[in-house]
Order: structure tokens, then C-alpha cells, then sequence
């Protein structure tokens, strides 16, 4: 019963996506795109934090590494040759840019997810957060003051949305539908390879890891190799996240790949329900989709004389509602809407019946 | 060689103001497994109250320093510990408080942002800044004043921990709350202790950086980048470690800052911290056994 629930919401949810672009205003398609792209990132950090236990504060720089490449790719100036020399030309090759840009991002972001998991996994519980943090914010620099590479302060501008498979996908008034296809479609792609992940038997070791460390590492799970891999895996959705956003934007700076950023991911997975595959949806969706009204009621609010809620920014908000929702929904709203949705199981034996002790009659 | 003496002075004085922070940030984690991971911001927030104290009431320097230590006490001693730790405990592991901390971090952040300025403010010191010369070095006094100020509340946390019943009583419970419990020691008691000091030890690094650097509402990442850097270079289960670590962030920091790049001087602390966990983990003065959690 609830199997077939949640294959008919999930249908509705597939219907409704293919739907709206058709009917979405040109803004309304960039809201729904910029909702996938943070969900696909949110899924790396959801593997990461919900399965293996691990706290990623890097997730938007990791986002940044992949949407500087992409930027570079899509462009095709020489410096992208002179980066990517190892690249055939024929992958920056107009055709194939999209898809060799995304590769690239990927591969990228994974080295270096296994580059900086690898030493601070050998010590303590909670320095591979310090380590992404040091990280995120030494990225950051690197954004904000190599301009030769990422065009400092003032960024990479002008980024063409590429055509793939023949399909023109510049922002026109005619095309702009295409472009959220195609995110919707790499959307798809990457929730599909994160539900085998979890499920496949290989993946099964994450879910091992995630109900009990101890006991997976006693039934030989090579616990630190899958919180490697976990977070490279992660890491690396955060880089394909990027390099769509890249696209999406068509103008890149470093001020969303800072460390504010970062963190907001891992509040957006507490809030939607850590270690769940909707998780991070409604996540990204209470972090993207929410401030655009609460914006709309906000300035309302503020013109009909209660000035006071001008100062509360969405950032204040977002973050009240973390700190409740962990004191009260642990399991975030999936959890929440999981519990609401189950049948209510009656008690197998009865109050009346035999406690330790007694005999049953 | 004079330029590089009086770099080391000014590096000592940020580095005992870091010193303080990361000892705060220390003491929460020995005693109530509390990563803080808002502890830049608590350095933060001080110096907002001091400001508002003396705009919106109208208060002297002197009396909006102590109303600043008031406010955080109140704020981020107690109110930290009742509405945010307290309602955590009995969740399963560390992670849930973490989260909320960084969205504590969050909140506070925008939190100064919206409900004062997103401008950088002046903040007034009550040290003078002379500079005297001595042995041909320049030294500004307010620098000697920061270290002196420093080190005596760290001399004077010392005294209570080591020297007093409560501090030996607070000391027992970091390291083995149930055992202390048994010997009678009041452990939720100590526990409010820590988040006490915590928070006026903030409010005091708070004071004395401000003047320092403008006070600015994202003035907390940096703190508790180098804060979280100093407690883990010093070795994390330490207070001597904690001071030794941000009296040697300090310097380094000034001196990067100095001779190899100030575009990149906040990556000096972040290689530190790396070279540290490959090859130190348990950090300078840490020792290698830990306390289960």
C-alpha cells in the first residue's frame, strides 16, 4: 500500500516536472532549474552526512570547482586548451561540451573529495569537518584572487548554454524550456545512481553504515574505504551541480561557493530528512523555492506597517527552523510526512496481557 | 630584524585573543561533548551589544563593556545552553548538535547584519595607543595592553580551575561526568559552569579585538576558522593547548600576513591545520588517549 503510494507520488511528481516547463514563465523555468541543481547537490551531501555519518562543510566550493570548469570548457578560450590538454579537442568540441564539461567536473571534484577525505578519516570523528571547512574557505581565495583563472571578484560572464543532441538550449524566448529538460533529465540520472547506490548490494554497505558503524565494521565492512568513497562519490554531485549551474546562471563569482554556502547544505538536509532520497528535494525546496514567497509576504508585511519584518532575512528564518526541526523532527519533514503517511500499527500483545513475570492465562 | 620583533609582538597580542576563544571552545567540547561550531560568532556578537549599549541606551564605553559581558552571558551562556544544547540531549551522537550550531552561526551572522548594520563600526578601546620605543623597537601600547589583558584572564581561568574546589569540581567532570557524579560533584551545575566562561571569555576576546579590526557582522568566520584551527593545532582535549595553539597562530598568521602574501595570509592557519592532522593528529601538547564519547 504505501509502495504503491509513493510509486504513484513519485509519478505525479515525474508528470508534473515534464509539465511545467511548458508552462513556467522564463523565471519560473530558472526557479524550478536552480532547484535541481541545488537538489543534486544536496544528494551528494545527503550521502555523505546521512549514510556515512560525515560532516561536508565543502559542499558549494566543490560546487564552484565544477562550475569554473564548466565555465572554462563552455567558453573554449585558450586557456580551457591550456587546462585540458589532456581533453581530445574533440570533447570541447560544441556536440559533445556539455557532457565532456559535466565528466570533467565529476572526475575533478571526486579526486579531490578523495584527496582531502583521506587524511583527516584516519583520526578523529569531527576533523573531516574542519578539514572542509579549511577547505571551502581556502577555495574561496583561490576564486576570489587567482583572476587569471577565475576572473576574480568580477567572475567569468557570458557563459553559453550549449546545445546538446541538437537541441538549442540558449535562454531565448523560444529555448529556455529546453535548457530545464535537460537539467531535468540529469536530475533523474543522478537520483536514479543514488537510489542504486543505496540499494544495489555493493550500496547496501552504506545503509550497514549508516544504521550502526560499529557493527558494519564487525561484519567486515572496510568502514573508513566506504566513508571515502561516501564522500568522494558526494563531493563529486556536488561538481556535476556546478558545472549545470555554470550554464543555468551564465555568469559565475565566487559568493556562492563560500563557506556560507556550504553550510546552508547541511542544514537544507537536516530540514528535509537526513539519510532519505526525498530529503534532499524538499530540502533544496524549503532553501530555494520558500524565500521567493517569503519575500512576496515580507514586503507586504513591511507595507502594511509592521516594519519590524524587514530585518528577518530568509537566512534568520531558514535557521530558526533548523533549530527546531532537529529539537523536534530528527528525522526532518521526510520523517515527519513518513509518520503521518504510516498505518497506525496496533500493539501486538495487549496492555492486559503478560508482563515480565506473570503468566498468561 | 627589528620589523620582524615588533611582528611577533602584535602576532602574540591577536594570538592570545585567539588563545581565549579557542579555550572557550575547548572547555565546552571537555565538558559537554559541544562541538561550537558558532564560536566565531560568539566572538562576534560582544561587541554588537557593547555598540547597541552605548547608541541605543546610551551608555559610557565602560558601562557598555559590562553590559556586553551581561548580554552574553545571558545570551550565549544561558539561552546557548537551555534552548539549543539542552533540548538535543538523548539524540543519538554528536552530529544533531553540530547542525544546529552552524545554523546558531547562521542566525547570529545575519542576525547582527539585519538588526544593526551590514557596515564595518568603529569600536572604541579604552587602551591608550601611544607607541614607545624600547631598545629601538616600536611597540604600541595597546598591543602590551591586549597581551596583558589576555594573559591575565587566562592566568586567572588557570587559578580557578587548578586552585578552587568548583574549578577542580569542573575539571573532574570533563573528564569523567558519571565518576564525578558518584563523588558528589553537582555535574549539571559545572556543565552551566563551562557555558558560562565560555561565553564571558568570548565577550572579553570580543572586546579587545574589536578595536582591532571594525566591527562587522562576518567578522565570526574568520575568529572561528582560527579559533577551531588553534584548539585542534594545540591539541583538542588541552587548555594549555589551546593557548599555545593561538599564541602560535597569532604569529604565524602576522608574519604571513607580512612576508608572504595578505591575499592569502587566512591560508597560512588552514596549512597548519592540515599539516597537524597528517602528522600530528592529537596536536602539539594533545595526548594521544582519548576520553570515549
Amino acid at each position: 500500500m504505501r509502495r504503491a503510494l509513493a510509486l504513484a507520488a513519485i509519478l505525479v511528481a515525474v508528470a508534473a516536472l515534464l509539465y511545467a516547463p511548458q508552462v513556467l514563465s522564463r523565471y519560473g523555468n530558472f526557479v524550478l532549474a536552480s532547484w535541481l541543481v541545488i537538489a543534486i547537490a544536496a544528494m551528494g551531501v545527503n550521502l555523505i552526512m546521512g549514510y556515512a555519518g560525515q560532516e561536508s562543510l565543502a559542499q558549494a566550493g566543490f560546487m564552484g570547482i565544477g562550475a569554473y570548469i564548466t565555465a572554462h570548457m563552455l567558453k573554449g578560450g585558450s586557456l580551457a586548451f591550456d587546462l585540458f590538454w589532456i581533453y581530445p579537442v574533440v570533447l570541447t568540441w560544441t556536440p559533445f561540451s556539455m557532457f565532456s564539461a559535466i565528466a570533467a567536473s565529476a572526475l575533478a571534484t571526486f579526486l579531490m573529495g578523495i584527496l582531502i577525505a583521506f587524511p583527516s578519516l584516519r583520526v578523529q570523528k569531527h576533523y573531516l569537518a574542519f578539514v572542509t571547512l579549511a577547505f571551502t574557505v581556502f577555495l574561496w581565495l583561490v576564486f576570489r584572487n587567482e583572476e587569471w583563472l577565475t576572473g576574480g571578484v568580477f567572475g567569468i560572464q557570458d557563459i553559453k548554454r550549449p546545445s546538446v543532441f541538437g537541441f538549442e538550449m540558449s535562454p531565448s524566448r523560444r529555448h529556455y524550456a529546453n535548457f530545464t529538460y535537460f537539467v531535468i533529465a540529469m536530475t533523474a540520472i543522478a537520483a536514479f545512481v543514488m537510489w542504486w547506490i543505496v540499494h544495489s548490494p555493493w550500496g547496501r554497505a552504506f545503509t550497514a553504515l549508516r544504521e550502526n558503524a560499529l557493527r558494519a565494521e564487525s561484519l567486515g565492512i572496510d568502514v573508513t574505504g566506504y566513508k571515502l568513497l561516501a564522500f568522494a562519490i558526494g563531493s563529486a554531485y556536488g561538481g556535476i551541480a556546478g558545472s549545470l549551474y555554470a550554464p543555468l546562471v551564465e555568469f559565475i563569482d565566487p559568493s556562492p561557493f563560500a563557506l556560507a554556502p556550504s553550510l546552508l547544505f547541511l542544514l537544507m538536509i537536516v530540514v528535509g530528512g537526513m539519510g532519505s532520497l526525498a530529503g534532499p528535494f524538499i530540502g533544496a525546496a524549503v532553501a530555494v523555492v520558500l524565500p521567493l514567497f517569503i519575500e512576496k509576504w515580507q514586503s507586504e508585511l513591511v507595507a502594511n506597517g509592521f516594519a519590524i519584518f524587514s530585518h528577518f532575512s530568509y537566512v534568520i528564518i531558514f535557521s530558526i527552523l533548523v533549530i527546531t526541526t532537529i529539537a523536534i523532527a530528527p528525522r526532518g519533514l521526510a520523517g515527519l510526512f513518513a509518520d503521518l503517511t504510516k498505518p497506525r500499527r496496533r500493539p501486538h500483545s495487549d496492555d492486559k496481557g503478560a508482563r515480565l513475570g506473570e503468566v498468561k492465562s | 630584524m627589528t620589523d620582524f620583533v615588533q611582528l611577533i609582538i602584535s602576532g602574540l597580542a591577536t594570538g592570545a585573543i585567539y588563545a581565549l576563544a579557542a579555550i572557550g571552545f575547548t572547555l565546552l567540547w571537555q565538558t559537554s561533548q559541544t562541538i561550537n561550531f558558532a564560536q566565531g560568532e560568539f566572538v562576534m556578537l560582544p561587541a554588537f551589544f557593547a555598540l547597541a549599549g552605548m547608541t541605543a541606551l546610551g551608555l559610557p564605553f565602560s558601562l557598555a563593556a559590562l553590559f556586553a559581558v551581561a548580554c552574553s552571558l545571558a545570551v550565549l551562556g544561558f539561552a546557548f545552553k537551555f534552548l539549543i544544547v539542552d533540548p538535543l540531549i538523548g539524540q543519538k551522537g554528536t552530529l544533531p548538535l553540530v547542525i544546529s550550531t552552524i545554523a546558531v552561526a547562521l542566525l547570529l551572522k545575519d542576525g547582527a547584519k539585519e538588526f544593526y548594520s551590514a557596515e564595518g563600526q568603529r569600536f572604541p578601546t579604552i587602551l591608550p595607543n601611544d607607541v614607545v620605543a624600547i631598545f629601538g623597537l616600536k611597540i604600541s601600547l595597546d598591543q602590551i595592553g591586549v597581551l596583558v589583558i589576555a594573559v591575565a584572564t587566562i592566568a586567572l581561568l588557570q587559578w580557578f580551575l587548578a586552585g578552587t574546589r568548583t574549578g577542580r569540581q569542573m575539571q573532574a567532570t570533563a573528564q569523567n561526568p558519571t565518576v564525578a557524579r558518584i563523588l558528589g560533584v553537582n555535574v549539571e551545575r559545572m556543565i552551566l559552569l563551562t557555558f558560562l566562561i565560555n561565553a564571558g571569555l568570548a565577550a572579553i576576546a570580543s572586546l579587545l579585538i574589536s578595536p582591532i579590526y571594525l566591527v562587522k557582522f562576518s567578522n565570526g568566520e574568520v575568529l572561528g576558522l582560527t579559533a577551531f584551527v588553534a584548539a585542534i593545532v594545540g591539541g583538542f582535549n588541552q587548555v594549555r593547548g589551546a593557548i599555545a595553539g593561538g599564541l602560535l597562530v597569532g604569529v604565524l598568521d602576522n608574519l604571513a600576513a607580512a612576508y608572504v602574501s595578505s591575499r592569502y595570509r587566512l591560508a597560512v592557519p588552514l596549512l597548519l591545520l592540515v599539516v597537524i592532522i597528517l602528522f600530528r593528529p592529537q596536536g602539539l601538547l594533545g595526548r594521544k588517549e582519548e576520553r570515549s564519547v
